[in-house]
């Protein structure tokens, strides 16, 4: 039995292509019987996310099930096939494998590392076993790609770092600050950017905010958004030294806190790390703050340039999470091929063993004056000699398993055949 | 049999070491919790050794530099692993670990011989001189370590350079935390042993404080740390301020433990 996977995803198609093979996972019953409904398919599972669809399936004839289930996806969405052709991929054997561990570890996503995906994946394979469209093998290829994507999680550093430019404020702030809930977030100006980088951090604890705004009015109506407290802008000095976050988005054309402002500040604060985070363009707080021992200054490009360096190291751990994908497929191909040669093996040892008895046992009730130790003897000599007749063909159908080729199916037919094997 | 125990205990110590400092470097998970095992078992082995180290002498005795840095290594070790159970700091580890393995590999180079203690010197007052000294001594050098942590995540943080070890470190209010928590515990600790030795030497000596070199050096550490935490509570030292002065007192510390031995004869000196 072979596994093909046949699809398009963010690196072969565009948007307005992955919407129209879309499948609805309301309706994914339908598509999913006429999967396994198609001629030679046994088991399929069905993935549509935005950013990728994709069909597993499993097939005896490769070439004849890549076709249909190629075909299918045109088919079903009534798209004429040339249209959607081009943009398909299609892979089988060890290939097929690697590919469905490297989606469910995220390695083929749009940000390398995402966490969506594997949860997407479940989803889907669970549809599919509520529908027994799944069978033995996909059961068993998703569950390996479950825990394949677990450890990729845990013994590589792919998705500790964080690609957007809050998560990397809320990273930061947490190599200054222990715990952020006693922590008091204060905003100065107002903007999409800055509401949003706050409302992280609100995620990740903190509870008192401040804001300052020009317009008084402007920032009680931030402060209720967000449960804090609003401030006069003229009055921020008084204020300052009880923030620990400091995030400002303000329109001044000049810097509005400057070393020298801090001085007080961080007297005040007794020496208690402070962070600044400036959204602005121009910046709103003079470089030269971070300068300060107890100051810690990041502004747009630096936190855009620590998004890149983290996708970058991504990149680099992905490399890693091959090295333990390329081992879990290792084991589980060996798994696969001998799944179908091992009852073709079990069951002719076991009639030739049969067979062996019954002979033996023949012998020995017509043998009136036998030695003692004849029975032994005997039974030691038609073992040996049953083990040494089975060897070959029993290595060279398990040869066979691994290589995948139609040749396993012609063998496992003709001793079944010769032998009259019961499967 | 003690030696062979001793030599395990380095052994193990410069493994764990090595693990740490891997673990610290690269971005692997698992080593750290391997380094922590490897470690504990160092820990106990060491524990053995001195057992059976002074089973043979019937009493606690110090009386050389080999059997003092062995026992240093083993306050730090086991105060050190106090320290991670308790804040969960993996990468303390790999600060710490080199200072007790650099302990015993001295330790390992000196002679063995045990000397005679004078019955005089054989009593509580004497072993809990020793025992808090030591210990202080440890809490000490990991607040050090702290500091160097604390110096090189503010770096870090300044440089905005996003390395690897950026991520294994921990926040700088933690670092802080367990740096101001030793000293706090270390502090108290060197004061009594301080005490407790004027009281021997008043038993012993016939004088509670002779100057002795020892006693000096002591004594200057003593209130360098005195000057640390007087300006944590007062004036709010903390972060780099602080952890260069630890630093400092840890330079004050070596050299009352190690190089008041070597280069200064007196009452403390080994013969």
């Amino acid at each position: 039995m072979n596994i093909i996977v046949v699809g398009l995803s963010h690196k072969t198609a565009t948007v307005d292509i992955r919407e129209m093979v879309a499948f609805s996972p309301n309706d994914i019953g339908k598509p999913l019987s006429a999967l396994v409904a198609l001629e030679g398919i046994a088991e399929g599972v069905i993935v549509s996310t935005c950013n990728r669809v994709e069909i597993y399936t499993t097939t005896r004839d490769i070439a004849g099930g890549l076709e249909r289930v190629r075909r299918f996806f045109a088919d079903w969405h009534q798209l004429p096939y040339d249209q959607v052709e081009p943009y398909l991929y299609s892979y089988h054997g060890e290939e097929a494998i690697r590919h469905v561990f490297r989606v469910a570890s995220s390695l083929d996503s749009m940000i390398v590392g995402e966490p969506q995906i594997l949860g997407q994946i479940k989803t889907s394979y669970g549809y599919a076993a509520e529908l027994k469209s799944s069978g033995i093998i996909l059961n068993r290829l998703l569950h390996k790609a479950f825990s394949v994507a677990k450890r990729v999680r845990t013994e590589t550093a792919i998705a500790s770092s964080a690609v957007s430019v809050s998560f990397a404020a809320v990273e930061r702030a947490k190599k200054i600050f222990d715990s952020l809930t006693d922590k008091t977030v204060l905003l100065i100006g107002a903007g999409e950017m800055c509401e949003l980088a706050a409302r992280h951090f609100q995620a990740n604890g903190v509870k008192n905010v401040m804001v300052a705004n020009r317009t008084f009015e402007r920032a009680e109506r931030l402060a209720e958004m967000f449960g804090g407290t609003a401030i006069r802008f003229d009055a921020l000095f008084d204020h300052l030294h009880k923030a620990d976050i400091i995030l400002t988005s303000t329109g001044a054309p000049r810097f509005i806190i400057t070393p020298k402002d801090l001085d007080e500040v961080i007297y005040r604060r007794r020496n208690k790390p402070m962070f600044f985070i400036d959204i602005a363009v121009p910046r709103d707080i003079d470089p030269e703050v971070n300068n300060l021992d107890a100051v810690y200054l990041y502004d747009m490009d630096d936190l855009q340039q620590v998004v890149s360096a983290n996708l970058e190291n991504r990149k680099l751990e992905a490399e890693k999470a091959e090295l333990i994908i390329a081992e879990e497929i290792g084991q589980f191909f060996n798994w696969l091929a001998t799944l179908e040669v091992t009852p073709t093996i079990v069951a002719m040892r076991k009639q030739f063993d049969e067979l062996r008895q019954i002979e033996l046992a023949r012998t020995m009730s017509s043998w009136k004056d036998a030695p003692v130790d004849a029975e032994l003897r005997l039974e030691a000599l038609t073992n040996a000699m049953m083990n040494k007749i089975l060897h070959t063909p029993t290595a060279v159908l398990k040869e066979a398993g691994k290589h995948q080729g139609n040749r396993t199916e012609l063998y496992l037919d003709t001793l079944r055949t010769l032998f009259n094997l019961r499967h | 049999m003690a030696k062979i125990l001793f030599y395990i205990t380095l052994i193990l110590y410069g493994a764990a070491t090595l693990m740490y400092l891997y673990w610290l470097l690269r971005t692997t998970i698992t080593t750290g919790n391997i380094a922590r095992k490897v470690l504990l078992s160092g820990f106990i082995v060491h524990i053995l050794a001195i057992l059976h180290r002074f089973s043979t002498a019937n009493h606690l005795q110090i009386t050389n530099m080999h059997d003092s840095l062995s026992f240093f290594g083993l306050a730090l070790v086991g105060i050190y692993l106090v320290v991670e159970h308790r804040y969960k700091v993996t990468s303390l580890g790999s600060f710490v670990t080199p200072a007790a393995f650099l302990a015993m590999l001295g330790s390992s180079a000196l002679a063995t011989e045990l000397h005679p203690l004078d019955p005089v010197l054989q009593n509580a007052w004497v072993y809990s001189h020793t025992m808090l000294a030591f210990s202080s001594y440890a809490l000490f050098t990991i607040s050090g370590g702290t500091a160097v942590m604390y110096l090189i995540q503010s770096h870090l943080l300044k440089i905005k350079y996003p390395g690897h070890m950026f991520q294994k470190l921990p926040s700088l209010e933690k670092l802080d935390d367990i740096s101001h928590r030793c000293l706090n515990f270390g502090f108290p600790m060197l004061t009594v042993a301080i005490i407790t030795g004027a009281l021997v030497a008043t038993s012993t000596w016939g004088s509670y404080w002779s100057w002795d070199p020892k006693q000096t050096w002591s004594l200057i550490t003593w209130l360098a740390y005195a000057a640390l935490l007087h300006g944590r509570l007062a004036m709010g030292w903390r972060g780099k301020r602080a952890a260069l002065l630890s630093l400092a007192g840890i330079i004050l510390l070596l050299f009352s433990f190690v190089g008041v031995n070597l280069w200064f004869p007196g009452l403390h000196a080994f013969k």
